[in-house]
This record gives C-alpha cells, structure tokens and sequence, in this order.
C-alpha cells in the first residue's frame, strides 16, 4: 500500500469517524421536526396598525398636556387615523406659540399641515411609521419568547415569518393543549390605570346623560363585569390617557383577595409608583379602573393614597389568575395578533411518521443494494459502501448544524441514496467502456473516475441549484427536504468520487490485481 | 453485468411521435383541468381546515358525513391512512374571507359536533388551519421558486454548455413538471405543499439526467467532429442507456418504497416523484436533445447563409468542435 493511498484511507476513516461522533447518540444530537416530534406550529399577524395608533395617540395627549400648560386653549386634539391627529380652534393670536410648542413636542416624528381656521393636521413621517411598525413586530416577538419561556416548552421558535416583515412564526414542540398556549401567546395584555369620570352605568345611554350623550374626544367607554356579582355588564366613562400603564409594571403575581378569591397582586416600578402616588393621593373617594385589554377588569374606590402595590380583583379562577400573572410579566403586547396558520400534529401522528419513514428508508436501501450487488457484483459492494457512508456523513452533518429532521427530510435522504446509486453507476458504466479499450485495469479506474468527476460536479451544482432555492420557498418541513437534499448532494461529491476512488485503489493496490468485478 | 450490449437505437427518429405524445398528454392534462376548473389546491394553497381524528372504534366515513350534516359548507369526509385505523379526516373549505375572525371555528364546530354525534371516543391525530393570507403568499412564493431554479439552471448550462443544450433542459424541465401535473390531475391528487416541494425536486432530478447525455455529446463531439448533431446525440443516447435505465431503476425503486411505506402524509409526495422520475428520463432524451438539435440547427442554417458556400454540416460541426474545445 503506497503512502498516497494510506493518506487517502485515513481521511475517510477519520471522516467516518467525524460524522459518526457528531450524531451519536442520534435521540438526543439530531433534532425532529414538529411533524416527527408531535407539537403546534403557529403564524400570526401582528397588527402594526394597533403600534401606530397608541403612538398617534399619546403623541396627541402630550401635545395637549403641553398646550394646557402654557394656557393655549384648543378646542379639540384628536385622532383622525392610525397616523395621524388633528387640532382644532388654534387662537389666532397665539399661533406662532403653538407651532413652536408643537414643533418641540410631537416635531420629530409628525409632519404638520395647517388648515383652515387654526386647524392642524398631523401626520406620522413615512420612515417613523416603518420604524414604529418594526419595533411593534420585534417587541412582539420578544415578548412571546418570553410568554413561550414562562410556559416551560423546550426548544421553541419564535421566529419572524413571510416576506410581508408583519408575520411571526410560533413552534412550540410536545405541546397538547393548544387552546391554553394561543391564549396565552395572544392575550394582548395591555393593562392600563384609568381614571373613572362616569359610571359605573347599567347602558351606555345612562352613563352619557350627563356629558349630554356624546363621548367627549379625551375619553371614552369601557365595559366591564358588574361589581354586584350578578354577571351583567356595566359601562364606565373613563380617560383615554391611562394613570399608568402595564408598561410600569415590575411584578405581578397570583394572591387571594379579602374574600380569599384568587387575584392578582402587582408591583409597580419606581416612575409608576410615584405618578399612581401622586394620582390617587389627590383623587381620595373616586374610582379608579383597572383596564385590561379594553376590559375593565375592576374599578375599586381609592381609599388612600397607593403607591407602589396593589391587587387586581375580578372573577378569576386559580388558572386565571395564574395565567394573567405570567402574562403581565412577560410584558405587554405592542399590537394585537391575528392567527393566519394553525396546525398541530399529535404524538401518535409524530411517532407513526418516525416508523413510516425508517421503514420506507430501510427498505429502498436494501432492494438498492440487492440491485447494485446484481449488476456490479464485488463493485456493487463498494457503491454500497459509498452509499451509506454518504448517509452517515448527512446525519453527522445535519446534527453538526443542528438542522431539523422532517419527514420530507426523510424523503430527502431516499432521493440522496438515488443521487448517491447514480453518480455510481455513471462511473462503473465508464469504467466498463474504457476496459473495452484494453488499457489494464488501474488506467481503465483511473480513466473512469477522472472523465466522470465533471459529469458528477454538473449534475449536482445543478440540482443543489434548484434545492437551495427550495430552501428559500419553504417552511418547516419542506426546509427539511432541502436542507438534507442540499447536503446529501455535497457530500455525494465526497463519496462517490473520493470514497469510492479509494476503495478501488485498495482492492488494485493488490498485485496480483489484473480485473476487477463490475 | 451488461444489461446492454452495444445498442444502436435511432431514438432521435421518434422525436417527433414523442413531442406529439407530450403534446396530448399535456393537452390532455389541460382539458382536465378545465373540466375540473382549475387544479385542486391543497389547504396550504387554498387555506381551509384539516381535522384527522382517530375514533376508538370502527366508524364509516358515512357516519361522520351524516353527523356533520348540520354544519354549512362543503365538506370532505375520507378514510386515512390504513384500513381498519379507524382513522378519519374532515376537510373544511375556507369559510371566512377576512381575516382576524377565529380562525379555529371550523375545526372545533367540527370537534363539537361529532362529540355530540356518539359514535365513540376519539383522538385528535393532528389538525391544519390555513388562513386565505398564508395560502396566497406560498402560491406567489412557489412560483417564483420554481422561475428561480429554472433560470438559475438555465443559466448555469449556459455557462458549462450550449444556449442551446440550456433551453433544451429549461424546456424539458417544463415538460416534465406539466405532465406531472397532469398525472396528479388524472389520479385526483391536490397540489399540496410537499408535491410542490417534489415538483422543485423533479427540476433537479430532470436537469441532472438532461446534464448526463449533454455532457456525452459534449465530449462525442471532440472525437466526431465531421459528424452533425443528430448522430452525435444517437450515439451519446446509446452509450448512456444502461446508466439512464439503471439509476432511474434504482431512484424509482427507492422513491417506491416511499410510496408504499412513507405513511399517508407522503403519499402525494412520493407519487409526484415516480411520475417526475419517469418522465425526467423520457424528457431528456426525446426532448432536451431534440430541442438542441433544433436550435443548433437552426443557427447553423443562419450562419450558412451568412458566410460561405460551405454545407450547412460542416458548418454545424467546425462550430460544434469549437464550442466543444472552449467548455
């Protein structure tokens, strides 16, 4: 055995070897996909629009806040669309104050327009409104990571989806009950402190008699549960600009109220505390609402002045409540969400895949090595030989880059065996042509190896050309598939020209070695 | 083993029976849609609702059809998977047209109902809700895949080959992937996410037999050089019989053992690869070759005129070698 050669066989020994270490043991090193593994899989769109209009809207409130402070009196700031607000009534007199007022507080992300009669219209710049909607998908996901984390799932994804930049894709693996994990994940969990100045009022009609039955443009009306317990709804009127806001919040967590039900406690952070402090200190005696998800959940009677601590009463249950508290830890949702894709896969349907897809593997490995052995004899052992390795350099490969097996990644490894069998026979068939020409047999090997390695390397740029753009098309299980087809190829190139190669130069490094079996 | 002694088959004679045959299956194929209206996408195209339930005991597929009578819509009831699984799935049409409405109504409507219709307990084996806003964005991405890879590949030819070898597999691609959807048509398939992902991996499959009997001509050439195109192309067809038949043999065989064992969810998979597989191989002798020989001909013609009194032959083959000696 020459040393080239030796050189050769170590490097497919140490190879082998590499490949072998990076998969073992193969239940814990390679990673199944959700349609192997059981779990849900979820795309959801987040609705930016909801991200514009809460920044249109504070922006107008402290654009008022900042107008009732230097005494301009207005008759209206309010919001026109997701983007933009209005201002009506500007004194004539004292315009050039306000475009300054204006310019310095809502200036760097609106453009101003001015109308007729001291009316302004306010319009969000182009380029904050992408940031804005960004930021909105970016929070949500982090806050889903969260969420997700809290709910004790190994390895999910939360991951930005589709090309639209407003989707997000959810995998949680081995999860059942996927009612409770959507809830979760969905719940917008905007809470907010709002002071009360109507109601609370069995109809909306009643509770508006006193503003004479319009909703002024600083507030609004919020629903909520009847607080006599008899499972009515009662409306409230309460500002739309919140006390304070989830936002404030440090901690939350599952209690029992004065009457042992279950509620949640909360804690707000040092600049919330201070700003409820200084609100309910002043507002003794009235009510303040507890809004969550445009749902009041309860309006209790300031008794004293609160400062950092307090309970979220409601009619929870313990789930609930356990729920909830999770949820205003992990943070508010920025937007809300819509569900665009649902599907889930059970353990029975993972575990009947897994099977379906070893035995389908199992079987055309076999009748194409019965085939090989047929036409080639002892060549056919080492096409085999060059096959598996193949395989077993894919599996090594696939858990080196922790890529997802799926079951069309299954069937990615049953068309590699094929790709594998054909760049075989390609240079076996010419192999055979160039014996005809009677040249000994180590030229004809070598003449057959070296004529067909640009066929080979043709033939696979081509197809990895078409499953990398497979790779771009797909989701989930169908990335699967290009992914194992991709590699499958790559490697290919290795054993069948350089594996193979050296096993032939084995066999003919035996003098005695005057034809080979093919 | 030989499984062919030197044959000497005119395949490039049938050239035109094999167009015209291509020609009515794909028309065929055509006719059938049209009859049918349009090819039936599965839920991940078209969006719609997906429930596979598992019932403990034996139950007809007519059992659940009567018990989800009550609910609006067309519906499919079918067996899944193997007889005697007891295993049922319900397809659901896309009800709501905006989005943002629950989009899990429809399965649990369904869950709900057969609960009530007493035909035993059951096991949700898996469900698949696709919203409209999903389905046409995969449609719109699946198609620009498919463009993508094709010119990828045709421009990859180029580059290694002939303009005219590159069309030729560009075409026979096509080919391939219109008649395997016309044979997903004719035995009732729906064109789902994984026939689609077989359907992109036919376009490899197809272009990687085209590129081995291309890259035969290519080296014919050298050592035929007085020759035109056409015997070129026989001989090279000729000489590569016993690889084409074997490894599409092999390939078929393996991709049929998916097909049998590979489970109900690879079903429409796999068959899309045996029809691609198949006629991957006729393509690239009777049509990827004939439409090179086409267009060299045809250019060679031009040239003829061009220059000089030479045969449009010579002409044909002196370009032929130079191009053979460049790549």
């Amino acid at each position: 055995m020459n040393k080239n050669l030796r050189w050769k066989l170590m490097s497919v020994i140490a190879v082998t070897a590499l490949a072998v270490w990076s998969f073992y043991p193969p239940g814990e090193k390679v990673k199944l996909g959700l349609d192997l593994q059981g779990g849900v899989h979820l795309v959801m769109r987040v609705q930016t629009d909801d991200a514009l209009r809460l920044e249109t809207e504070t922006s107008g409130e402290r654009l008022r806040d900042a107008l009732r402070e230097a005494t301009i009196d207005v008759i209206e700031v309010a919001p026109a669309s997701p983007t933009e607000f209005t201002v009506t009534g500007v004194p004539g007199d004292r315009d050039s104050e306000f475009r300054r007022i204006s310019q310095d507080q809502v200036g760097a992300a609106f453009d101003r327009e001015p109308g007729v009669q001291g009316a302004y219209t306010f319009r969000m710049k182009p380029n904050i409104a992408v940031r804005t909607r960004q930021d909105a998908v970016t929070q949500a996901i982090q806050t889903i990571e969260r969420r997700v984390n809290a709910l004790g799932v190994s390895e999910p994804i939360v991951a930005p989806h589709g090309t639209a930049g407003d989707q997000i894709l959810v995998q949680l693996p081995g999860v059942t009950d996927v009612a409770r994990a959507k809830e979760i994940i969905r719940s917008t969990a905007l809470l907010e402190w709002k002071a009360v100045e109507q109601g609370p009022s069995p109809t909306r009609e009643a509770l508006l008699t006193a503003t004479g039955g319009t909703v002024p443009s600083s507030m609004e009306v919020v629903p909520g549960p009847d607080p006599s317990g008899s499972g009515g709804t009662v409306y409230y009127l309460l500002r739309r600009a919140p006390v304070v806001s989830g936002s404030q919040l440090r901690n939350a967590r599952p209690t029992l109220d004065e009457y042992n039900k279950p509620a949640v406690g909360f804690t707000l952070s040092q600049d919330g505390a201070r700003r409820f402090a200084q609100y309910t200190g002043a507002n003794i005696g009235r009510l303040v609402a507890i809004v969550l998800d445009g749902r009041v959940e309860s309006a209790p009677v300031i008794e004293s002045r609160i400062a950092g601590d307090g309970r979220i009463q409601g009619t929870f249950t313990q789930q609930e409540v356990q729920d909830l508290s999770l949820i205003l830890k992990s943070g508010a949702l920025p937007a809300s969400l819509t569900y665009l894709e649902e599907r889930t896969v059970g353990p029975t349907l993972g575990a009947d895949s897994i099977r379906a897809g070893i035995i389908a593997s199992v079987t055309g490995l076999a009748v194409v090595a019965l085939f090989m052995l047929f036409f080639y004899r002892l060549a056919g052992i080492n096409a085999i030989l060059s096959v598996v390795l193949n395989l077993v350099i894919l599996l090594g490969f696939m858990a080196y880059v922790e890529a997802v097996m799926t079951l069309p990644g299954i069937a990615g490894f049953i068309l590699t065996i094929g790709m594998g069998v054909d760049s075989n026979v390609l240079i076996f068939e010419r192999i055979k042509e160039e014996l005809k020409t009677a040249k000994g047999v180590r030229s004809a090997v070598a003449a057959g190896f070296d004529r067909v390695f640009l066929t080979i390397l043709d033939t696979h740029v081509a197809s990895m050309i078409a499953a990398g753009f497979l790779f771009q098309f797909g989701t989930g299980p169908i990335r699967g598939f290009a992914t194992t087809l991709f590699f499958g190829l790559l490697s290919n190139v290795f054993t069948a020209v350089f594996v193979s190669r050296t096993l032939f130069e084995l066999f003919l490094s035996r003098r005695t070695a005057t034809r080979v079996s093919i | 083993m030989q499984i062919f002694r030197e044959t000497h088959i005119d395949f490039l004679r049938w050239r035109w029976h094999a167009l015209i045959l291509s020609w009515l299956l794909i028309l065929g194929g055509v006719a059938a849609l049209w009859v049918k209206g349009g090819l039936p996408l599965g839920i991940d195209f078209s969006g719609g609702t997906i429930v596979v339930m598992k019932f403990e005991q034996p139950v007809s597929e007519q059992q659940v059809r009567d018990a989800l009578a009550s609910l609006p819509g067309e519906k499919v009831v079918q067996q899944y998977g193997q007889p005697g699984q007891n295993e049922i799935l319900v397809r659901l049409p896309e009800l709501i047209a905006e989005e943002g409405a629950a989009l899990e109504r429809g399965a649990n409507a369904v869950l709900d109902t057969v609960r009530q219709a007493n035909l035993g307990s059951f096991e949700i084996i898996s469900t698949e809700i696709v919203g409209p806003v999903i389905g046409r964005d995969l449609q719109r991405k699946g198609i620009y895949a498919t463009l993508a890879s094709l010119l990828g590949i045709l421009l990859y030819i180029s580059f290694r080959f002939r303009f005219s070898f590159a069309v030729g597999a560009v075409v026979a691609t096509f080919h391939d992937l219109a008649i395997t959807v016309t044979f997903l048509t004719f035995f009732g398939y729906e064109l789902s996410l994984n026939a689609v992902a077989a359907l992109l991996a036919i376009t490899g499959y197809s272009v990687n037999d085209t590129i081995v009997i291309f890259d035969r001509v290519r080296e014919n050439l050298r050592s035929m050089r007085r020759d035109a195109l056409e015997p070129v192309v026989n001989r090279s067809v000729n000489e590569m019989l016993g690889r084409t038949v074997i490894t599409s043999g092999t390939t078929f065989i393996a991709v049929l053992s998916l097909f049998i064992f590979g489970g109900e969810v690879l079903h429409g998979f796999a068959f899309t690869m045996l029809v691609g597989i198949v006629t991957g191989t006729y393509s690239s002798v009777f049509i990827a070759a004939a439409i090179a020989i086409f267009m060299s001909e045809r250019s060679g013609r031009a040239r003829h005129r061009a220059i000089s009194p030479v045969t449009a032959n010579e002409t044909k083959s002196r370009k032929a070698s130079r191009r053979a000696r460049a790549s």
